[in-house]
């Protein structure tokens, strides 16, 4: 590779990472203030992903749309529709014990990426959604992928600092206060499910975002991209690596937890056919053992606040 | 006629009024027809046996239980039924058995919850009311401190909850209670875990917020506690009330007595 191919590689690299890094806030959001319970994040990245990728197509033979609308408006109703099925779903749940919010989003999740798979009527099934639209592509003169990651810096620090500001205001005292115990914030006066149902709704609208933003970039969807694996389980590490709770930490551990992944691809894509089955299973359980080691070196995840436990047994010694 | 009634309520001295209230698990019956009264500015002790159902009763009162039949009454006002933190904002306001602090949140954040009605606690104010919410966090921080000061733990503010002894958990509890602003106080053992040097504080503190004007029911097994400042003493046994009365009269009466070693 020569040096424009490598600049390129790690553009492209970069803006893979912001659209994780968003996936992660809207985690953080969820579970690291909450302790709600998403395993579903590829059913929302998938809603976003596809409601950008119909609205903003021209207009196709074999499925729905598309309709030719412009990036930002799409992009809003990928954002809110993402919130509204979150929303959907915490009604009967978040009544409930964290199980069910946990089954009830897999679920959910599952059977978003099997209708895109099996309705070709709708998205194209397994053959996806191409010729997905490059926003302000006639404006842009230079490097395009630049462009972009120019424009994913923009959406990630709005969002960074829109979350920060809530979280560290009353309502992220609330949300805090409901991770740790539910009753006792209960008994404080608060109205629980609401602020379980605003954690929830946020963190999803988010991660809608992330979608729409993935589609416009990569051009291409299918149902593929959003097995539970990649858009979930990934998030789910960056975040427990990065420091659940700290919104810094979230976008640490996608960018450490991204270059990772990327770094075991290469060296998959370099050993003989044969392997390349145990090879995806050896990025697995490199992710795995990674994640393993930060664990016991920092429970609290790499910029995670310092736990308390430690802080109380230092104070017993002293 | 019905109208009439109400009047009566609401001009009687009772803050809280249970009525005939039964809670069962499964075949066991916890609260048997409890019928009680709290009268305004008293510190009313609950006492019982264990597994009597004082807590059960605590949870009925608070919203954390339905009761199976039964009303409760705040205020002259049917609070059964209603969630918990509407029970809350009506002016009532519990602790539990075991101090369930928010341990990792600072002493300060656990008090500065508290308040109701915080605009900061409307995500939209954060984001575009940043001024009035900033105005509002610095009264209810102050608030908190000279809270903490009055139950002499304000060199710990900065502190993880988790980190306090049990006995100064229980100190939190209690500033808890005060940030809420409360009518009425449930507190479920409050001396429970508490050194004899707390204990004596801990009774100066509620004895002092009583004198401003916050009634208190109090589930204590701590005798001392009970027989020092409350007024009237309830008995509980077996999910019913035994019998009510002054100190001396619980005191000396036999059927407490029994209760409690069990016959
Ligand atoms: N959630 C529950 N499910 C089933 N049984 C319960 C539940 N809560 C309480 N009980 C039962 O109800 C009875 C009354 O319990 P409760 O905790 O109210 O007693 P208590 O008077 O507070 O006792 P203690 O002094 O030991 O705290 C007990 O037999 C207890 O086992
Ligand atoms: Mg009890």
């Amino acid at each position: 590779m020569d040096l424009s191919g490598l600049f390129s590689y790690f553009v492209f690299f970069l803006v893979i990472v912001s659209v994780y890094g968003l996936l992660s806030l809207g985690l953080n959001i969820q579970w690291g203030y909450t302790k709600l319970f998403n395993i579903g994040i590829a059913g929302f990245f998938a809603v976003g992903a596809y409601t950008s990728a119909i609205l903003t197509t021209p207009p196709a033979m074999d499925r729905v749309g598309g309709f030719n609308m412009p990036f930002l408006p799409a992009l809003v109703i990928a954002v809110l529709l993402s919130g509204f099925i979150a929303f959907l779903i915490g009604i009967p749940t978040l009544k409930l014990k964290e199980d069910y919010l946990a089954i009830a989003t897999i679920g959910i999740a599952e059977t978003i990426r099997l209708f895109f798979n099996n309705e070709a009527w709708l998205a194209n099934g397994v053959r996806g959604v191409s010729g997905i639209p490059r926003p302000f592509q006639h404006y842009i003169t230079f490097n395009y992928n630049l462009f972009y990651l120019l424009l994913m810096v923009v959406f990630v620090i709005g969002v960074y600092l829109a979350i920060e500001k809530a979280l560290k205001s009353p309502w992220g005292r609330v949300l805090k206060a409901i991770g740790e115990d539910e009753t006792v914030t209960q008994a404080m006066g608060k109205n629980i499910i609401r602020y379980k149902m605003e954690s929830l709704v946020l963190g999803s609208m988010i991660m809608g975002m992330a979608g729409s933003l993935y589609a416009h970039f990569i051009q291409f969807i299918s149902p593929e991209v959003f097995v539970p694996m990649s858009a979930t389980f990934l998030v789910w590490v960056m975040l427990i690596a990065g420091g659940s709770g700290s919104n810094k930490g979230a976008l640490l551990g996608a960018l450490v937890i991204w270059g990772l992944w990327s770094l075991t691809d290469l060296i998959t894509n370099v050993v003989p056919v044969d392997y390349a089955v145990k090879a995806g299973a050896f990025r697995v359980i490199a992710i795995a053992i990674f994640l393993e080691v930060i664990l016991l070196v920092r429970p609290q995840g790499i910029l995670g606040e310092k736990s308390v436990m430690k802080a109380a047994k230092k104070q017993e010694q002293e | 006629m019905a109208l009439e009634m109400n009047v009566e309520m609401k001009n009687s001295d009772d803050l809280l009024k249970v009525e005939g209230i039964c809670k069962s698990f499964g075949k066991m019956l916890a609260v048997n027809q409890c019928s009680l009264e709290v009268s305004k500015g008293t510190i009313t002790a609950l006492i019982g046996p264990n597994g009597a159902g004082k807590t059960t009763l605590f949870n009925l009162i608070s919203g954390f239980h339905k009761p199976d039949t039964g009303k409760v009454f705040l205020k002259g006002d049917r609070i059964d039924g209603l969630r918990p933190d509407k029970i809350f904002h009506k002016g009532l306001i519990r602790t539990f058995q075991i101090s369930r602090e928010l341990e990792k949140m600072t002493l300060l954040e656990n008090l500065m919850l508290v308040p109701g009605q915080q605009e900061g606690e409307i995500i939209w104010n954060a984001w575009f009311r940043p001024w009035r919410v900033r105005a509002q966090e610095k009264q209810v921080k102050e608030r908190a401190l000279e809270t903490l000061r009055f139950v002499e733990l304000f060199h710990l503010k900065d502190e993880y909850a988790g980190n306090l002894s049990t006995g100064q958990k229980r100190l939190l509890e209690i500033a808890r209670t005060m940030m809420a602003d409360p009518e009425i106080v449930l507190l479920d053992e409050p001396g429970a875990g508490v050194n004899p040097t707390l204990m004596n504080k801990l009774i100066g503190y509620i004895h002092q917020l009583n004198g401003r004007g916050i009634t208190f029911l109090i589930v204590e097994h701590n005798m001392e506690l009970v027989m020092t400042i409350c007024d009237p003493i309830i008995v509980m046994n077996a999910g019913s009330i035994l019998t009510q009365g002054t100190p001396p009269q619980i005191r000396n009466d036999e059927r407490v007595i029994n209760a409690y070693l069990g016959d």
